[in-house]
């Protein structure tokens, strides 16, 4: 079982909320897409901040 | 785009053009930095600013002015309503800006005084030498390459990370962060001369909702809610899309934006060894009204102005680039700063029922001057009953 972050890009506003808020600098706004692009510890603040609650975090098999 | 300026400038919001704009007419080469392929879009803002504040820094134009307010009306959970009327003529209140054009028009002035403009580059990490800043490294449309310079002045708003890569901690906490929805709305009814900022914590938890005029029956109607309070169900959005259904059902949305204003004490520190942090990024918006523009108009000038100064002396460590940090900090927004996030640490405890009282108690007066000293005065005032916990404001004021 792993945790991860998904990103859905249809409800993202790509405002740069969760960028500001993640305490390991794993998201990137880059132009008008949201990535992750370091190693993120699924700890769900971004998910919280989220005006469009594009974000969550999943647990997978 | 060449390899190496004096300054080069990480984002082309107000900060970064004000910045740019000073440090190009002090005779410096400068380069400012856009990761977003346009300036001005899109735009993360409810453009409220006070009259006086934007002429320090630029001459109105009507080309970038939506609209001309004349009153500010403050609405509390069981409907009373406070009217802050400027009392006295020419005691101004405030304009909402197109952003879109205002910004191109910063970042134009920063060109025409020399500076070179690129877009659709993005800063992805500082250049550091023994822990010195000396430059950034950047993808430019896709490509890479290092742009060298004396001093990097980081503009990049609320995302904050070529600082917080540099080695500041930029963060802020969720309970800080203004999570904010907003519709530029049109076909509504509304007071075109007045921004409506209703309050409440069904309305808008630890934040307020707002109603800025663009025009005769157009407004951004956006919402602040705490990032504490933001969860499924509970988002701004979802308190947005309540207060629209409620109040504007057949308004005509025709832009629907997101965004985060962080309401955070500013960084404990905003230089470092070649580096110099500004307007959102820096963390120097108002806490209390979420008023950013004006601040970041006077880091980014007062920035580029001293690093032109250290820039012409040879010297730009962290203690020759510090008069910008004092320099903020002891001026009158760096006083109004530190007032105005005690004042908000008081009123996010007011329950609905304190919010009511508050309101009642200074529904039917005629404020002399509209300002939130005024404003608080007048509650110490009218609240005797309240005395012992309005000492928090009280105190916030001395």
């Amino acid at each position: 079982m792993s945790t991860m972050l998904r990103i859905n890009r249809d409800k993202c506003g790509y405002c740069g909320t969760c960028v500001a808020v993640c305490p390991e600098d794993a998201l990137e706004l880059i132009d008008a897409y949201l990535s992750l692009e370091r190693e993120c510890i699924a700890c769900g603040i971004c998910a919280r901040a989220c005006p469009f609650g594009a974000l969550e975090v999943v647990h997978e098999e | 785009m060449k390899s190496n300026y004096d300054i080069l400038v990480v984002g082309g919001g107000p900060a970064g053009a004000l910045a740019a704009k000073t440090a190009a007419e002090a005779g410096n080469s400068v380069c400012l930095i856009e990761k977003r392929s346009a300036i001005g879009t899109p735009v993360r803002c409810a453009e409220g600013i006070g009259k006086e504040l934007l002429r320090e820094f630029v001459k109105p134009d009507p080309r970038w002015i939506s609209a001309e307010i004349e009153r500010a009306r403050l609405i509390a959970p069981n409907g009373t309503t406070v009217n802050l009327e400027q009392d006295r003529a020419g005691n101004e209140v405030g304009y909402v800006l197109d952003r879109k054009i205002f910004d191109r028009e910063l970042v134009w002035q920063a060109a025409e005084a020399g500076a070179d403009v690129v877009v659709k580059t993005r800063a992805t990490a500082p250049i550091q030498e023994n822990g010195v800043v000396r430059g950034a490294k950047v993808l430019s449309v896709g490509t890479p390459a290092d742009i060298r310079a004396d001093v990097v002045i980081a503009a990049d708003g609320t995302e904050a990370q070529f600082a917080r890569r540099a080695g500041l901690d930029t963060t802020v906490p969720l309970r800080e962060m203004m999570s904010c929805a907003q519709y530029l709305m049109t076909d509504i009814d509304i007071d075109a001369g007045s921004t409506d900022f209703y309050l409440g914590n069904d309305v808008a938890p630890e934040g307020y909702l707002w109603i800025f005029p663009k025009g005769e029956r157009t407004a951004n109607v956006g919402i602040g809610i705490s990032g504490r309070k933001s969860r499924d169900g509970t988002r701004a959005k979802d308190y947005l899309d309540r207060f629209v259904a409620k109040n504007f059902p057949d308004g005509k949305t025709i832009e629907c934006i997101a965004g985060g204003v962080p309401v955070c004490r500013p960084l404990p520190c905003t230089v470092g060894d070649g580096l110099m942090v500004i307007g959102d990024a820096a963390r120097v918006v108002d806490p209390l009204t979420g008023g950013g523009i004006g601040n970041a108009m006077f880091t980014g000038r007062l920035a580029a102005q001293v690093a032109s100064e250290c820039i012409s002396a040879g010297n730009c460590s962290k203690e020759a680039l510090m008069p910008y940090d004092a320099g903020w900090r002891a001026s009158r927004m760096g006083v109004l700063l530190e007032r105005n996030y005690r004042v908000k640490e008081y009123f996010v405890t007011l329950d609905d029922r304190k919010l009511n009282t508050l309101a009642e108690s200074i529904a039917n007066i005629s404020l002399k001057e509209f300002s939130v000293s005024a404003l608080i005065k007048e509650l110490i005032k009218r609240n005797p009953k309240m005395l012992l916990e309005l000492k928090a404001l009280k105190d916030a004021l001395s």
